[in-house]
């Protein structure tokens, strides 16, 4: 796995040094919450609604057992026993006191982590597909060109006042896993006549004007690539509107400006910046590719896996929903679900962080990735210790079979922790997957993506959700709207609104009809609910919703 | 437009240390119980109330008047984000209902 340079490391340290004075300062009254709250921000030190909350980037979402466990003890030592894993790859800590952060930030640097660029109009912490490295498929690992982003992005003078923040998604495999169509540029990497390269999206983005990414290059090789970024955000920090923070976005600049005209003055741009660099990247990402070398496979992974799977029903079913095709023969991609039914999307307990620490070290090339989808996956898992694995996890009651199902929610915070929030989420997410495991319906369903937001800013991607519920507040009562037809995959789409929203107690039998109609109106058990709203368009699924005379018939 | 007759308040913030919502209270500190916050009955006395307490900034972050109505304890919040701000997240018992 990548190891962080000795300049990292003491980067890292006198940033964390530094800000121990700020935080001591603001303390003792010598700076005022306007002087400091771009000083903590910039330290991902965010203020919520009952609470502080720090966040840590988890660059393309790449740990090992190490990295893992000092999260579990920062959760046990200054928080409450539990970290948020989030849809940036980042975990948040919901309940940090002001003065105990420098020693949270110096916990995290003595594993290579560190809070910096989790906030503030710079480049955010770079996210790539979860299954990097490890799926069947894949043209190219994406970590090391995202590894490459990240040390460019660390604190370039050039881009820490942007006119807002800046998401960048890398993905290397044709099912986009990162979402880079929702990215302010999204990377997909490919390769033309045997030369690595990409195909750059920009402007895509949620919150309050959803858009899907356009291709401004088809094709940039990869020797290109950093000047080509950097003339991108080059272009949009002298172009992005600075007037109004909810038009600073590049989507915007792209929808105002036109692609032909931002791509005419990136290529300039491009051309100017391109003799600036020496070939000096180059040497970096090389050096970063050969530190992310896929480990060296087992010969004889396979076991008696399909003994176990002909056995074990229970197995076979923890199998079929959480296990990928792994690229290397007898070897799995196991994602672990962080969705147990009622449980709070994207948490993890310290005691379970532990076990996935030691599972990914006992059998996994002590590897972990964190999902967009907020769950935990286990990349290389030799199949023979698949059992053993089980095990482990049906004891940290981290065995559910849910992946890609009904309650295998996206949701955000929501107004349960989040200051800008305008409904809950997570109690919704809850009431939905408690409510299908008693109706035993999630397996006959399918594979279904369901994303909840607390409000427009959109962290949930509900807009990308094949069901997206959108959190409101309606004159001080709680509203959810409801969308269709998202989908965050390689041809990404926004979901369309149903109609009037619902109310809190009306959230869940709102989902429960849509599905009921689902299940009535597909061709069969191959049609997924995505490929059956594409055939059949709003109509049905609105009438199920909204007509009153049905709903009173489904309910007797 | 006429103006809209003032509604009574109750200022609130979240504590600088701990980042836990506070509410201020008629001897002019700071209350962890929404029930001991001083309900705030005139305009011109809640605006000299949030003049006070941004000049507290040593204490607290982020101060606001919310709205409030007079309940048989004391204030009680009006809309539902206040009403979460004075118990805690649903997910858990964390928050002001852990100490209950
Ligand atoms: C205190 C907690 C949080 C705050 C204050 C916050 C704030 C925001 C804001 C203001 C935006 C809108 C930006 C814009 O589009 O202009 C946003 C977007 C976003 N946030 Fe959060 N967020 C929080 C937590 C989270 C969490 C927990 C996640 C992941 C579950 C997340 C992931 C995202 C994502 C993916 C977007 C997408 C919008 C885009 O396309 O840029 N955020 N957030
Ligand atoms: S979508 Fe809104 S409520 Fe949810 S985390 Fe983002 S800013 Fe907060």
């Amino acid at each position: 796995m990548y190891r962080y340079s000795e300049f990292d490391e003491s980067f890292v340290r006198s940033r964390v040094a530094q800000f121990r004075g700020q935080v001591a300062r603001r303390i003792d009254g010598s700076l005022t919450e306007d002087e400091f709250k771009p000083l903590r921000l910039m330290n991902g030190l965010y203020l919520q609604l009952h609470a502080y909350m720090l966040r840590v980037a988890i660059p393309y979402g790449t740990l090992d057992s190490a990295q893992m466990r000092q999260l579990a003890m920062i959760a046990d030592r200054w928080d409450k026993g539990y970290g948020h894993f989030t849809t940036r790859q980042n975990i948040q800590f919901n309940w940090p006191k002001l003065a105990d952060v420098p020693d949270m930030l110096d916990a995290l640097a003595d594993v290579g982590m560190h809070a910096i660029q989790t906030s503030g109009n710079t480049i955010r912490n770079v996210t790539a597909d979860h299954f990097a490295g490890a799926a069947a498929g894949e043209v190219a690992d994406p970590r090391p060109v995202a590894e490459l982003i990240r040390q460019w992005s660390t604190d370039h003078p050039e881009f820490q006042f942007l006119p807002r923040k800046f998401k960048v998604a890398v993905t290397g495999h044709p099912d986009d896993r990162a979402v880079t169509a929702a990215h302010d540029i999204g990377l997909r990497l490919v390769e033309r006549a045997g030369v690595p390269g990409a195909t750059v999206l920009v402007g895509g983005g949620l919150g309050r004007t959803p858009m899907i990414g356009k291709v401004l290059a088809d094709f940039v090789p990869l020797a290109d690539l950093l000047p080509y970024l950097e003339a991108v955000v080059a272009v949009y920090n002298l172009l992005g509107r600075r007037d109004n923070k909810y038009k600073a976005r590049i989507k915007i600049t792209v929808h105002e400006t036109g692609i032909e005209e931002i791509r005419a003055q990136v290529e300039a741009e491009f051309a100017a910046r391109k003799p600036l660099f020496s070939g000096v990247d180059q040497e970096m990402l090389a050096a970063i590719t050969a530190q992310f070398a896929p480990p060296v496979f087992e010969p004889e992974a396979e076991g008696d896996y399909e003994t176990w799977r002909a056995a074990d029903p229970v197995f076979r079913a923890f199998t079929d929903t959480n296990v990928t095709a792994h690229r290397a023969p007898g070897y799995a991609i196991l994602t672990v679900s962080l969705k147990a039914h009622g449980a709070t999307p994207g948490d993890c307990s310290s005691a379970q962080m532990r076990v996935l620490a030691d599972l990914a070290e006992r059998y996994a090339h002590d590897e972990l990735r964190i999902s967009h989808e907020q769950n935990v996956i286990l990349p290389h898992l030799p199949k023979r210790h698949l059992k053993a694995v089980h095990d482990a996890l049906l004891a940290a009651g981290l065995a559910t079979a849910n992946v890609g199902l009904v309650s295998d929610i996206i949701a955000c915070p929501g107004m349960d922790y989040c200051a800008l929030a305008t409904a809950r989420s997570i109690p919704v997410a809850q009431g939905i997957a408690l409510r299908f495991e008693e109706l035993r319906l999630e397996h006959e369903i399918g594979p279904l993506k369901i994303k909840i937001s607390g409000c427009i800013n959109a962290c949930g991607h509900h807009h990308v959700g094949h069901i997206g519920i959108l959190g409101l507040d309606r004159a001080g009562v709680e509203s959810y709207q409801i969308t269709l037809g998202g989908d965050g995959g390689p041809d990404a789409v926004i979901g369309e609104r149903t109609g009037p929203g619902f109310a809190y107690d009306q959230i869940i039998p709102a989902i429960e009809r849509i599905l009921r109609a689902y299940l009535a109106l597909r061709e069969g058990r191959h049609e997924t609910f995505l490929d059956a709203w594409r055939r059949l368009g709003m109509e049905p699924f609105k009438a199920a919703l909204y007509d009153k005379e049905e709903a009173r018939a489904d309910a007797a | 437009m006429p103006p809209r007759p003032y509604t009574p308040k109750v200022l609130t913030a979240n504590a600088l240390l701990e980042g836990d919502v506070v509410w201020l209270a008629a001897d002019g500190h700071w209350t962890r119980r929404m029930e001991d916050a001083a309900l705030i009955e005139d305009e011109a006395s809640a605006e000299l109330h949030l003049l006070d307490a941004h000049a507290r900034a040593h204490e607290v972050v982020g101060p606001y008047l919310a709205e409030a109505k007079r309940g048989p304890k004391g204030p009680e919040p009006t809309h539902f984000r206040e009403a979460f701000r004075t118990r805690g997240p649903s997910n858990y018992p964390h928050g002001k209902q852990e100490g209950r």
